[in-house]
């Protein structure tokens, strides 16, 4: 029996209104993503591919098409809605971090808590287990600028984690890193993929990167290019 | 969700100290001078209403009138034309609730090794009735101390604090103008009128006494005037034209004569001089709510700032699930707790400026809960108000710019 999916996309259409006129970004892209699997999506720059994980993330709307998110159609979803669905089904995790600058690392992990409604003392309690979980339980009264680009993605991975979210998106978040710490930062996604069954759409330049996944969406001016699984040369990949 | 969320605001606030302080100092400002001037306004009306108080209420005065005596016009007074039998007709009609005809005089008085000079008034019973005076002991004199002319004198309390020191008057014997008077009761104190004037300073001694004993006169049973106290302050117009009329009548004026007699209507004066202590004092407010108005356009000023350079933030927010509200929530917080904590120091200042302002320049304040609160809750409503249009701002930003913002 097939794994439900998470994501699934049905003729998705996107297009920015310039003062040139419309620009379409997305054309026609129909994609499936199911329940456990680890995406990388790769395509030059301006393809697309930041819009739809956009999209993806209900930051932005399509122009027309269908999106629908574990059994939702976002297009039925109101804002509030949404933004529960990006509270309590999504994490993010962003190629510049995206911590506030002012909060200490267990504020900043615990933040999506805050809006969940959890109490003060449960928040805290989560968000020092997953700073244990990321190697960094030493350090939650610092504040982001304090520790290196590396620590900081974990952060952000922690604090993507805290409402153990069925589905992560993560888009570029080695761009910042040197290699040696891109590929720490990949196996901990590997072993949240494996270990904790958690949907990974990852969206990156680097094929080295992009080898840490099992399925591999090219993207080129707008469309999905290639679909299938990793090409067993690229697939060699770290263990988990 | 709301203790996050105070502790949230309470942090973005710390985290811009000096411009949070200048804004509040705009809140505190207004809030001060509001507080400020309502208590020096209510101040001044308080001491205005307490000299109408003193004055008694719906009051006339009836002068003798004047006359022109070879080209030469002389003031109201100068001819004795009032008459005590004038304030007795005054005293039947129905507009007419008191009456008191009013011989005056300066006296020299003396007790013991004491002296003081003081103005000596001729009166009847009914003059304490018509200017609301009571007494703080013994007795008034009655009416037929008035027709006796008896030597009886009821003294005003700065002429007992000037004559005896630590006796009690009443029952004592002093002179005036050489003959003796008893004491028979002291008068309670009633301050300044509102022309300044100690209305303490004084005696009163039946009307008739006055006439034959103490002051003489020309012109046996006249008065220098009347005072008469309408039964309301709507029958206040009638009793002046009753009073024109019977005068008129009393003293056989033919039509194109001229009145002998001035009638003065002192409540009307008063209310007037009320009114405008009232408008002043309003005016005071109002020029201080402008500058509680100007502090709330400093919030906006600054929250509109504060939203564009955390909009980054905002987006962060959004992206990990902030819904409007908690955006909206927040960023209206922020200006909320901006204006009350200007709010509370603004009180505290406005309260110590008007103490500082009665003891140093000795102005009348007089500061109210009810003018505290007022200010509290208009200044509270303006952080609201203008820090309303930024949480909006802020809310309804789409998330995928706030996050793309630099």
């Amino acid at each position: 029996m097939p794994e439900p999916s998470v994501i699934r996309t049905e003729h998705l259409y996107k297009q920015y209104e310039t003062e040139a006129g419309p620009v379409p970004v997305l054309k026609d892209v129909n994609l499936e993503i199911r329940s456990g699997e680890f995406v990388a999506v790769m395509g030059p720059s301006g393809s697309g591919k930041s819009t739809f994980m956009n999209i993806l993330g209900c930051l932005d709307l399509p122009t027309s098409g269908k999106y629908v998110l574990d059994g939702r159609d976002v297009a039925t979803l109101d804002k509030n809605q949404l933004a529960h669905l990006r509270n309590e089904v999504i994490g993010f995790v962003f190629q510049g971090y995206n911590l506030l600058p002012r909060a200490n690392l267990v504020d900043n992990v615990a933040l999506p808590l805050v809006y969940a409604g959890v109490g003060h003392d449960k928040r805290n309690a989560m968000a020092r287990e997953l700073l244990d979980r990321v190697g960094l339980a030493t350090f939650e009264r610092y504040a982001p600028n304090q520790i290196s680009g590396g620590q900081q993605q974990r952060i952000a991975i922690a604090r993507a984690l805290i409402n153990s979210p069925r589905l992560i998106l993560a888009d570029e978040p080695t761009g910042n890193l040197d290699s040696a710490t891109s590929h720490e930062i990949m196996k901990l996604f590997v072993a949240l993929n494996r270990q904790d069954g958690i949907t990974i759409v990852l969206v990156t330049h680097e094929a080295d990167i992009a080898a840490h996944a099992r399925r591999l969406v090219k993207f080129v001016d707008g469309r999905v290019t290639h679909d299938g699984a990793m090409a067993p040369a690229m697939s060699e990949e770290a263990p988990a | 969700m709301i203790g996050p969320m105070l502790e949230e605001a309470w942090h973005a606030i710390g985290a811009n100290r000096l411009r949070a302080f200048l804004t509040m100092l705009g809140m505190m400002i207004g809030v001060a001078a509001v507080i400020m001037m309502m208590a020096v306004g209510q101040g001044a009306q308080f001491m205005v209403d307490q000299s109408i108080a003193s004055m008694g209420s719906n009051l006339f005065i009836v002068l003798s009138g004047s006359t022109t005596s070879g080209g030469v016009r002389l003031g109201s007074g100068a001819i004795p034309t009032l008459t005590t039998g004038d304030a007795e007709a005054i005293a039947e009609l129905p507009s007419i609730a008191a009456v008191a005809p009013v011989s005056p005089g300066s006296a020299q008085l003396v007790y013991g090794a004491n002296n003081w000079a003081t103005s000596v008034m001729g009166t009847t019973p009914s003059f304490l009735d018509v200017r609301d005076w009571p007494l703080t002991s013994g007795n008034v004199f009655s009416e037929s101390d008035v027709r006796a002319g008896t030597r009886v004198v009821l003294l005003g309390s700065t002429v007992v604090k000037n004559l005896f020191v630590d006796e009690d008057p009443v029952g004592k014997t002093i002179r005036i103008r050489q003959s003796p008077f008893q004491v028979i009761g002291v008068l309670a104190a009633k301050g300044q009128s509102l022309d300044g004037r100690d209305q303490d300073d004084t005696a009163l001694i039946p009307v008739t006494t006055a006439q034959r004993k103490v002051f003489g006169s020309q012109f046996p049973g006249t008065v220098r005037f009347i005072m008469a106290q309408a039964t309301s302050a709507q029958a206040m117009v009638t009793a002046e034209r009753d009073m024109e009329q019977l005068l008129r009548q009393r003293h056989h004026l033919p039509d194109r004569a001229d009145d002998d007699f001035d009638i003065r209507n002192l409540t009307a004066l008063a209310n007037a001089q009320a009114e405008t202590t009232r408008v002043m004092s309003l005016m005071l407010g109002a020029i201080a709510s402008i500058s509680l108005l100007v502090g709330g356009i400093g919030i906006m000023n600054i929250m509109l700032v504060s939203v564009t350079e955390r909009t980054r933030e905002i987006g962060i927010r959004v992206a990990i699930g902030a819904r409007e509200r908690d955006i909206l929530v927040q960023f209206l917080l922020e200006a909320i707790i901006i204006s009350v904590i200007g709010c509370l120091v603004g009180v505290v200042l406005g309260v110590g400026a008007a103490v500082v302002a009665n003891l140093v320049a000795k102005l009348a304040v007089v500061i109210t809960g009810t003018s505290i609160m007022l200010a509290f809750c208009v200044a509270a409503a303006v952080g609201i108000f203008f820090g309303f249009y930024p949480a909006n701002k802020a809310a309804r930003l789409k998330p995928i710019d706030a996050l793309r913002h630099q």
